[in-house]
């Protein structure tokens, strides 16, 4: 059971610390004094985040307790491809499609 | 370019219809959060304040296993709020496009700054450079409209019901599927690739590394080797 003193204190900080975060270089830089240089770096914050956030969810899923799932590579291999080849919406579908379709005729 | 898509108008528009596949991530994971918030005790009004507050689906499900653990106030926001550094980064990214939009218009960027939201954005940004501030802000503001209103109305529901997407349905592997669907379509340029590349052997190397802080590493090596990659190269077709 959680107290409700602890779960507003922890929302409302929580909230807060969050918004301060994603807010700091919006609210604090101006564009102009963002050197090129900077903002060449930048230009990679998507494509190098993104890739380290989906490794560990493919390789040592909650799901399966952290222990590796070829279905779920193999899907994720093909929605990848998916998306390469047709863009998101398709990626999405043949993903989960992949994954349930394995999880059918193996599982 | 002769394409006319040169109103905030449509650029929201856009936003808004690209945003929708991104729906098969928002609506399984905000119904089990509603379930699991639940089952913990919370009640309804404090599941949809949660979920409206901070809109962060893992840093919440962090703070909701650690208060059900009993764990001090403090340590249950200092562990939640490092599962949202990465959206430091984000911010970031962000200033070179809409930096110089109104403050107001800033700050509502940053409270509905999600995953899918920043990574729609950026690749269309990537991909349209001629768009203006306005255009940037509404593509992203689309981009939440067609989410975050899904994501408050889908965690209620979840706590309503107490009953998400059945386990069997794998819907915890939305998760990756999306972002793989958001990250193929930015490899647009070999510095691109080599970021990405860096990304996963990064996340492979870091993988021990406690306090999910492994993921900011593999980051910063990552942007830093798509970064000078760019730059070599531009510098190789200079001196040619």
């Amino acid at each position: 059971m959680i107290g409700t003193g602890t779960f507003w204190a922890v929302t409302v900080l929580l909230g807060l610390g969050t918004f301060l975060i994603r807010y700091s270089f919006l609210g604090l830089v101006s564009p102009e004094r963002l050197s090129p240089r900077v903002q060449v770096y930048l230009r990679y914050v998507g494509v190098a985040i993104l890739p380290a956030m989906v490794v560990p969810m493919v390789l040592w899923p909650a799901a399966s307790g952290g222990t590796t799932d070829w279905a779920r590579l193999v899907a994720a291999l093909f929605a990848f491809a998916a998306a390469r080849r047709f863009g998101p919406a398709p990626a999405i579908v043949v993903g989960m499609g992949a994954l349930w379709l394995v999880g059918a005729i193996f599982g | 370019m002769a394409e006319d898509h040169g109103s905030p108008r449509a650029a929201l528009r856009r936003g808004f219809f690209d945003g929708l596949p991104f729906l098969a991530v928002i609506v399984p994971f905000s119904l089990l959060f509603g379930v699991v918030a639940r089952d913990a005790g919370l009640d309804v009004l404090q599941v949809f304040a949660m979920s409206a507050i901070v809109i962060a689906g893992a840093a919440q499900f962090t703070a909701l296993g650690l208060m059900q653990d009993g764990a001090p106030v403090l340590v249950v926001v200092l562990a939640a709020l490092v599962v949202n550094l990465r959206m430091a980064m984000y911010s970031a990214a962000m200033v070179p496009h809409v930096g110089s939009a109104p403050r107001w218009q800033k700050m509502l960027l940053a409270y509905s700054m999600v995953d899918v939201a920043f990574g729609a954005s950026v690749a269309e940004y990537d991909r349209r450079p001629a768009m203006t501030v306005a255009e940037k802000m509404g593509y992203y503001f689309g981009n939440v409209l067609s989410v975050c209103p899904v994501w408050y109305g889908c965690t209620v529901i979840g706590a309503l019901l107490g009953r998400a997407i059945p386990a069997s349905l794998s819907p915890d592997f939305a998760v990756p599927v999306c972002f793989i669907a958001l990250l193929a379509p930015m490899l647009r340029s070999l510095p691109h690739l080599v970021a990405a590349g860096v990304s996963v052997v990064g996340a492979l190397v870091f993988a021990g590394v406690p306090w999910n802080l492994g993921l900011l590493l593999a980051a910063g090596c990552a942007m830093a080797a798509g970064a000078q990659t760019e730059i070599a190269l531009a510098r190789r077709a200079a001196t040619r």
